[in-house]
């Protein structure tokens, strides 16, 4: 399989704040046997007349989610999203992060924001750098480090070579605002975030109740450059307003609501055809991480075709293939580049000749290439 | 910065181009498109006047709706002199009722002798109506614009001579009134009147300048403010606010504070005051609220208290409706309202639930007009009391469905951002009217309670539909009234004419009164005469 299976979600109607167009994902039933990890949802879940909260087997982790689980106080960032038993004894892997830091984050964002009232052992924010290179480096093949050494190389002396740029998600013009605005339907799981009408990220959680819970988290994630520099120049776009003819085949008020039923799934349609076109094509490559109790976590490539929308991202499948968690980023066209080439350098198992061959060019402007790409410092000189 | 446009607001703030207007131009097609100018920038500036305060909305922040407000104003004044005089008649909030007094205030020199007779009136029975803080706030802005022509000193006299008691005012708005004595040399006649010419003459004049001049004070409130400083029982004598203070200064248990000052507040000081000290605010209280303050109230509480008390809440919310009703409980014939309890009806930090308030008043209220009544919540909500901010906006579907009781009337209560999908209420209402009901059996009105920065306008669903701003949900019969207006089937004459009505009625009203004591509304030592609830009764 070389798509991905969105089956059980339908578009719903798209809310617009400026440049920013966001798309709600509505599932009728939320998928079952599957929850945010409890030590993060404390604030969504126990809800005693949810008919959906039934019991849940397993549990997940989003990829960068700081949080306290050893229980002494010292935090750490997961790796990669994980899954886990639902009881929520089990310990994800995490990176240490400096506490100090993210203490004084943490109280910070407990003053200003309005939201959920933070439990005052766990935290959530994304440590931007360590993310997203962690992030990339998931995904990206090459000679890969040891991460824990890696990382603390990256916190004293910066993440070169493999430095990947991306922006906060409050850093993009627009974004929090159109968060902030924006009114989360009832049954909604997900969302698709457009920016300039480019699809930005794709974000699909099992239950309604994990999506509010994480809704407001979107503005701390990160985005490509593409993605920000959409957001910025970006005019204030159209809304796609319902449009029901000029009324000669309405007679009654049941056919006014055939015809608003009708306006609905010609959006639906269109969207799912158009808009969204880049995510739901084949060509992805999935890699199968882990699975437990019927679901699997998957990360996916795309097929780094230069010129084209392109995203990578994390999924959860459940046991018939169907997406339970989404979460992509989308590549800017460098990063596409730069993936097509460490795409062919792995084919060919980092072989200059073959690779050179496989591009159809010649081994000096390969390796020009690779410097160009920030990848200088692997070549051996001479 | 005067805004010159012959077009109408919209046409100038988008800067369409407009084709100029001669304004000696006398043929009658230039008279009547002026009029409908005039007409339809009226009625966009009452809708901002009566919705919008300056705060931060929920898809606008403070400084955005400020600039949109200041930019309608300063059009409205410049462009149609009178007719800005005149919102002061209407239902305008009390926010634009002193952005207006301060507007005319300082461009006197505008106006004709004509104007000027009629903007005095208008002032001095506006401001009659007004919270004193709001009055003392509107003095302080003219002081610091440096606006001290005579008519302005003559209003400040006027008002000041009408205080109840000047000694209330200078205990509790000290430096306010010091200010305001200041900048307009009121004569020692309106400073001794009233309960302070009981004490020895000048007192309130040393009690604001020459503080400790006196030994003793011959009116009790100063006297009170005087000894409060040293003595504890006199803290008691003195209004809440003022006392809270030296409260703090004895170092008086809070608790204790509270129950014994609880004589000397007002209605809402209570209402805060037992919430905040986890008390809970007894039947005989709610009775006295208003509507729209009670739902505000009801909405304020966590569900599981509104829920333990649903028989209380409930029998006030009807009460208070069927007080606003008036004669006309039961005269709306069948009525269906599509009602907004969408997240965006959370208002903001500073408007809090604000239009989810209206929503639940107007329920109420339209439950009292109709002589069968079906509410339409946008989150499909049952349980009214229940109401809580949540979830998108299908306002399309759900005016589908009330379209579907064949009602007499439908009445849309929301902010106007249809959003599930966006604008299917626009084209449900737009077909509604040209292929369903082209007689207009059913009278459709769509009342919002927020004003939109970007637009200078509350929002609309459609240019068939009627709408207009609303604060109180009170006011919702009067504003059907206006509505009809802006459906463009009456003509600007007609319009002029109502306005004439209302200012007519308004001054009659606090003109008819000016002999006989209260020109205020009446506050007592008690500090009615401070908050922020009565006098809505007050207006037309």
């Amino acid at each position: 399989m070389s798509g991905l299976d969105m089956t059980g979600l339908t578009t719903g109607p798209a809310q617009v704040w400026g440049g920013i167009r966001l798309v709600p994902l509505l599932r009728d039933a939320p998928v079952a046997g599957l929850r945010l990890h409890r030590d993060l949802g404390t604030a969504a879940e126990d809800d005693p007349d949810d008919p959906c909260d039934g019991p849940w087997r397993v549990s997940y982790v989003p990829h960068a989610f700081v949080a306290d689980w050893s229980g002494d106080g010292a935090h750490g960032a997961a790796y990669g999203t994980r899954l886990g038993p639902g009881s929520g004894t089990a310990d994800p892997v995490r990176i240490p992060v400096s506490p100090r830091r993210h203490l004084t984050r943490r109280v910070r964002e407990q003053g200003r924001r309005g939201r959920v009232p933070r439990a005052t052992d766990r935290l959530r924010f994304l440590p931007l750098q360590l993310a997203l290179a962690g992030y990339l480096s998931l995904h990206f093949r090459g000679p890969s480090t040891a991460w824990d050494e890696w990382s603390r190389s990256a916190l004293q002396r910066g993440l070169s070579p493999r430095e990947e740029a991306a922006y906060a998600g409050a850093s993009v013009p627009g974004l929090g605002e159109a968060l902030r605005v924006f009114e989360i339907h009832p049954r909604q799981c997900g969302v698709l975030l457009y920016a300039a009408d480019a699809l930005a990220a794709a974000f699909v959680v099992p239950h309604p109740a994990d999506y509010r819970a994480l809704h407001g988290t979107l503005v701390e994630d990160l985005y490509g450059e593409l993605v920000y520099q959409y957001a910025y120049y970006a005019r204030p776009l159209p809304a796609f307003e319902a449009r029901l003819g000029d009324g000669r085949s309405v007679r009654t008020t049941a056919d006014l609501r055939a015809a608003a039923r009708r306006a609905e799934t010609e959006w639906r349609r269109d969207h799912d055809s158009i808009l969204a076109a880049g995510l739901l094509t084949d060509g992805y490559r999935f890699e199968r991480v882990y699975a437990m109790d019927g679901f699997t976590l998957q990360r996916f490539l795309p097929g780094f075709v230069p010129g084209r929308e392109q995203h990578i991202g994390e999924l959860i499948r459940d046991h018939k293939g169907r997406t339970a968690y989404l979460k992509t980023f989308r590549l800017s066209e460098v990063q596409v580049r730069r993936g097509h080439l460490l795409d062919a350098l792995h084919r060919e198992d980092w072989h200059p000749g073959r690779t050179a061959e496989a591009l159809g060019t010649s081994v000096e402007e390969l390796a020009r290439r690779i410097r160009s790409a920030g990848f200088g410092s692997l070549l051996k000189h001479g | 910065m005067p805004v010159q446009s012959a077009g109408s607001v919209r046409s100038a703030a988008s800067a369409r181009p407009v084709p100029p207007q001669d304004p000696t131009e006398t043929t009658s097609t230039g008279e009547l498109r002026a009029g409908l100018v005039a007409a339809e920038d009226l009625l966009l500036f009452v809708n901002a006047a009566i919705t919008a305060t300056g705060q931060r909305e929920f898809r606008s922040d403070a400084a955005e709706q400020q600039l949109s407000l200041a930019f309608l104003h300063e059009y409205v004044q410049v462009n149609h002199r009178s007719l800005y005089a005149a919102a002061l008649a209407l239902d305008i909030n009390d926010h634009n009722a002193a952005l207006i007094v301060e507007r005319l205030l300082r461009t006197a020199r505008e106006a004709t002798a004509e104007q000027k007779r009629t903007e005095g009136r208008l002032i001095a029975a506006r401001l009659a109506l007004l919270p004193p803080q709001r009055v003392y706030r509107l003095f302080r802005a003219l002081r610091t614009a440096g606006v001290n022509n005579r008519r302005t000193r003559a209003v400040q006299r006027d008002w000041l001579a009408a205080r109840p008691d000047l000694g209330l005012d200078a205990v509790k708005y000290r430096r306010w009134l010091k200010s305001a004595v200041r900048h307009s040399h009121p004569p020692a006649r309106v400073l001794d009147s009233g309960a302070l010419s009981a004490g020895r003459a000048g007192e309130l004049g040393d009690f604001l300048f020459r503080p400790g001049i006196r030994t003793r004070y011959g009116h009790p409130l100063l006297d009170a403010y005087r000894r409060a400083h040293y003595e504890q029982q006199a803290v008691y004598e003195l209004p809440f606010t003022v006392a809270e203070g030296f409260a703090a200064r004895h170092r008086v248990p809070r608790e204790r504070f509270l129950e014994r000052i609880a004589p000397r507040m007002t209605r809402l000081e209570k209402l805060r005051t037992t919430e905040a000290t986890g008390g809970r605010t007894g039947e005989r209280e709610l009775s006295e609220l208003p509507l729209t303050r009670l739902a505000l109230y009801a909405l304020s509480l966590p569900r599981a208290e509104r829920a333990a008390r649903r028989t209380v809440l409930t029998a006030a919310l009807r009460s208070a409706a069927r007080r606003s009703a008036g004669a006309g409980a039961g005269s709306w014939g069948r009525v269906s309202a599509v009602l907004d309890d969408s997240y965006s009806s959370y208002g903001s930090g500073v408007k809090r639930r604000r239009p989810l308030a209206v929503a639940l008043a107007a329920h109420f209220l339209l439950e009292a007009l109709a002589a069968t009544y079906r509410p339409h919540w946008t989150s499909g909500l049952t349980d009214p009391l229940m109401a809580h901010p949540v979830g998108p906006t299908p306002l399309g579907t759900r005016i589908l469905d009330a379209l579907e009781d064949s009602p007499d009337r439908l009445v849309i209560v929301s902010d106007g951002w249809d959003n599930a999908p966006p604008g299917l209420a626009g084209e449900v209402l737009r077909l509604w009217r040209t292929a369903l009901d082209p007689g207009r059996a059913t009278a459709v009105v769509h009342v919002n309670p927020v004003y939109d920065a970007a637009g200078y306008d509350v929002r609309r669903l459609a240019p068939s539909v009627p709408t207009v701003g609303i604060r109180d949900a009170e006011d919702l019969p009067a504003l059907v009234e206006v509505g009809q207006f802006t459906e463009g089937r009456t003509g600007p004459a007609e319009l002029r004419a109502y306005l004439d009505r209302r200012t007519e009625r308004f001054l009659r009203r606090y003109e008819r009164h000016l002999p006989d004591e209260g020109r205020g509304r009446g506050g007592g030592r008690n500090g009615s005469g401070s908050g922020y609830d009565g006098g809505k009764a007050g207006r037309v």
